[in-house]
Order: structure tokens, then sequence, then C-alpha cells
């Protein structure tokens, strides 16, 4: 097709001088797993309060709950990573917001990005934790109650035990989400993988050679993702459930 | 918090941001779910195949697409159509193509992937007695899907199908990394000249909730209507 491969590219050094391409690549992969874990470890703590929240009985608790599932779910991602990096530094206090504004980068892209695909994916975690929680049979709540705990309690010790294990199938799959869209930093100047390729095709020319290393490079973390879940969902599955495979979801 | 706030610029800018902006948004969306539906359904078809090469080629397309990140596939499309279409027309130069086409083509390719697995999902959900009794009536595989599976499972996934699109909708807004005027792209622009990012950006991010909250709630009242009581 009149395209000259030229594979070498990706061991020549890359115009910073930090190393090779591929170097300047993987250390883009170290970055988007940097991004991804942060917001995830948040994202799995907010998620879990809203998901569970909603659930109770507690009408204001819910409908709270409701809005803010609502909100971040109806914004593009792109928009809500604008909205972090361009319009909450100027709603803070003056001080607080020229301390955001001013720092280093890639700090000052990294911490909204974070925070961005945290409250993002906590959306969906939450979603996933409430279908979890809602899939128990009432009796189980009720039993509970019956033995005497008391509604916290029965959460912590019957509901939400069973409730992660099923729905660590669609945990993993959120899981890979957040590192899929955590390219959508790089809008806003976070040279993570996918950020790198673009910068590595800009300064090198080789275009394919360039997004061909980030499509593997991609492909490869997510085998070992799979994998890895794969042997944590053999070890904490619930005896005697066939495996929650979830209902078909609309994603991206 | 708000003084200071400039609401007119968003004012006078309302015809470019929906006339031009919201305009590409829409017919993007449009052209892709679409496209993305048919060649999705082809994609499920293919899938389920007992023919394990086309089964296995599907399948492969399927999971590339959805292991890699949007940005990514919609940075590979803008330079390789360039390509594809030189080699479709024959000629040995990239062929010259807009933003637009590139992402109507990478939108329709990628979303295919997801509305496969839907669809996928939605003709598994068919009893195996609904291909028998078609088959035993004499219809041939076409007949069969045209006639008694797809209608079935197109009418069970509607609710997915349109919550997905409303995902699509949304993540149309990604063009702006290609420098397409879509709706985000069309406020970009207007923010950077007036350099009223605060005010534009919070304006974007109305509007897209206001239209995808509206387009979930419709879903969910369909979600009722169309559910067939078994």
């Amino acid at each position: 097709m009149g395209y000259n491969w030229h594979w070498r590219v990706l061991f020549e050094t890359e115009p910073g001088g930090t190393g090779s391409y591929l170097h300047y690549l993987i250390v883009g992969l170290g970055w988007t797993l940097a991004t991804a874990l942060a917001a995830w470890v948040l994202a799995l703590a907010i998620g879990s309060i809203v998901g569970t929240v909603r659930t109770t009985r507690i009408t204001w608790l819910v409908r709270l709950g409701n809005l803010y599932v609502e909100i971040f779910r109806n914004v593009p991602l792109i928009v809500q990573m604008f909205l972090w990096f361009f319009v909450v530094p100027e709603l803070l206090p003056t001080a607080l917001g020229d301390w955001v504004k001013q720092m280093p980068p890639p700090w000052g892209s990294y911490l909204p990005a974070v925070m961005c695909l945290a409250i993002f994916t906590s959306v969906r975690v939450a979603e996933q934790v409430r279908a979890g929680i809602n899939s128990l049979p009432r009796g189980q709540r009720m039993a509970g109650i019956a033995n005497g705990l008391t509604e916290t309690q029965a959460y912590r010790y019957v509901i939400l035990p069973q409730a992660f294990r099923i729905i660590l199938p669609p945990l993993t799959s959120e899981f890979m989400n957040v590192i899929k869209n955590s390219s959508v930093a790089l809008t806003i100047g976070l040279l993570e993988l996918t950020g790198r390729a673009r910068a590595m095709q800009e300064f090198s020319f080789r275009v394919f050679e360039a997004f061909t290393a980030a499509t593997v490079i991609y492909l490869l973390t997510n085998l070992i993702v799979v994998l890895a879940m794969r042997a944590l969902e053999k070890k904490v599955r619930v005896p005697g459930l066939i495996a929650a495979s979830g209902a078909v979801q609309a994603g991206h | 918090m708000f003084s200071g706030y400039d609401f007119d610029v968003i004012q006078r800018s309302l015809g470019y941001l929906f006339m031009e902006g919201m305009v590409f948004t829409l017919t993007l969306t449009a052209l892709a779910m679409t496209g993305g539906i048919i060649f999705g359904t082809l994609l499920a078809m293919m899938r389920l195949s007992a023919f394990k090469p086309l089964s296995a080629l599907a399948g492969g397309y399927v999971n590339l697409m959805r292991s890699v990140p949007l940005l990514l596939v919609i940075f590979w499309f803008f330079f390789l159509v360039p390509y594809i279409g030189a080699w479709v027309t024959g000629s040995n130069q990239p062929v010259k193509v807009g933003a637009w086409m590139s992402a109507v083509i990478t939108f329709t390719m990628f979303e295919a992937a997801y509305y496969c697995e839907i669809m996928r999902a939605g003709i598994q959900s068919i009893a195996r007695g609904q291909v028998w009794s078609g088959y035993a009536l004499g219809l041939n595989y076409w007949q069969t899907m045209g006639h008694i599976v797809l209608p079935q499972a197109f009418r069970n996934m509607i609710p997915v199908l349109l919550t997905q699109t409303i995902i699509l909708f949304q993540d149309t807004s990604l063009v702006y990394v290609i420098s397409a005027t879509d709706f985000l792209g069309a406020a970009v622009k207007v923010a950077n000249r007036d350099y009223r990012l605060v005010e534009m950006y919070t304006f974007v991010a109305v509007v897209y909730f206001i239209v995808s909250y509206s387009l979930s709630l419709l879903v969910k009242r369909l979600q009722d209507k169309v559910a067939i009581i078994r």
C-alpha cells in the first residue's frame, strides 16, 4: 500500500534525549497505569459508598446518590476533563486555585486527570455495586436483621461481602475501561501512552510504527489484567453460584 | 463565584455552536449508529457462525477494537484512511480525507464492535426452537435470520442499543483531537478566541447533560413499553 515500514525507529533516540522511542512509550505506559490505578482506588471507594447508599431506605441519601450518578454519567469524559483542568481551579478560593495552576508539569495535568477519571469511573462502579446488592435475594438482609444484626452490620457482614464477589467480573471490565479512558488525559497535556505515541509520530514521522507499538502495548496490558483478574475471580467465587456474567451492557 | 461570568459570549455564539457544532455531532451520531448497527449485526452473525475462521475473524476484530482506547483508534483511522482510500482507488498517493469523513468511518467501525456484542446477546436470547421451526418451514439461513431471529433480537435489545447510542453521542466529542468542529470543537474555538473558557466549558457540559439525560429518560420509558411479557 505504498508505506515503507521502518521498525528500527523504535530504537532511535527521541528528541528529548531521555532514551529510545521504545523507552519513551514504556514511560508513557507508566503514566497511563499511574493515572488509572490512582483513579481506580478512588473510584472503588467512592463508587462503593454511593452504590451502597442507593440501596438503603434513606430517601434523601438515595436521591443524592441518584443525582450524583446522573450528573457524571451524562457529561462526556473529555468535557469533564476540561472542567477539572480549566474550570475547577477558577472556582476554588484564589490561593488554592493559583497553587493548582502553578503545579509543575506533569503534576498540573496528572491531578485533574486522576480526579476526573476517579469521579467518572465511580459512577460506573456505583451502578455495578447497586446491581450486585439488588441481585441478592431479599432474604439475605432479612435473615441478617432477624439474627439481631443492625442494618449497618447486615451490610458489612452479609450483603456487601457477597455483592462484591458477584460483581468482580464487571468490575474487571471497568478497570480496563479506566486504563483506556486515561488516554483522554492527553487532551489536558498528560503524556501517557496514547499521547506519547502521537508525539512520537510528530517527531519521527513514523505514524504507523508509533501507533502499532502503542496498540501492542495496550493489548499486552489488557492480557495481563484479564489473566490476573481471572485468577482472582476463581479464588473468590461464591461457591454454589454460577459465575455471574451480568446482563449485556452498553460501554465504551 | 459567578461574578465576572460573561453569559453574553454564549448568546453571541449560539448560532455557531448549534448550527455548526451540534449539527455535526448529531449527524455523526446518526450515521455512526446506523452504520454501526448494520455492521455490528453482520459481525454478530459472523461471530455466531459455525464456520470457525469466520467467527475467529469477527471475534478478533471485536476484541481488538474493545481493547484499545477510542482516542488511539481515532488517530489510527485519521492516518490510515488516506492509505486505504489510495488502495481502493488505485492511486499511489494517499487520498486526502477530511476530519469529517475520517470521523464517520472511525465511529462506524469502532461502535460496530460494541453493537456487535449487544446484537450477539440479543440473538443468543432467542430460543433455539425458533431457528429450528424456521428451517422446518423451509426457510434458508438468511430468511430465518431476517424474518424470525433478528426482528426479535433487535426488539429485545432496543434499550441497550439506545443506551449505547447515548454513549456514542457523548464519545463523538473526542473528535476534538483531530480538530473537527463538533459541538465541543466549536465551543473550544469560541473559548480560545474570546478567552472565555469557564463559561463555554460549563455551557457545553450543561447542554450535553440535558440531551443525554433526556434521552436516557426516553430509553427508560421505552424499556417498559417494548418489554415482552413472558
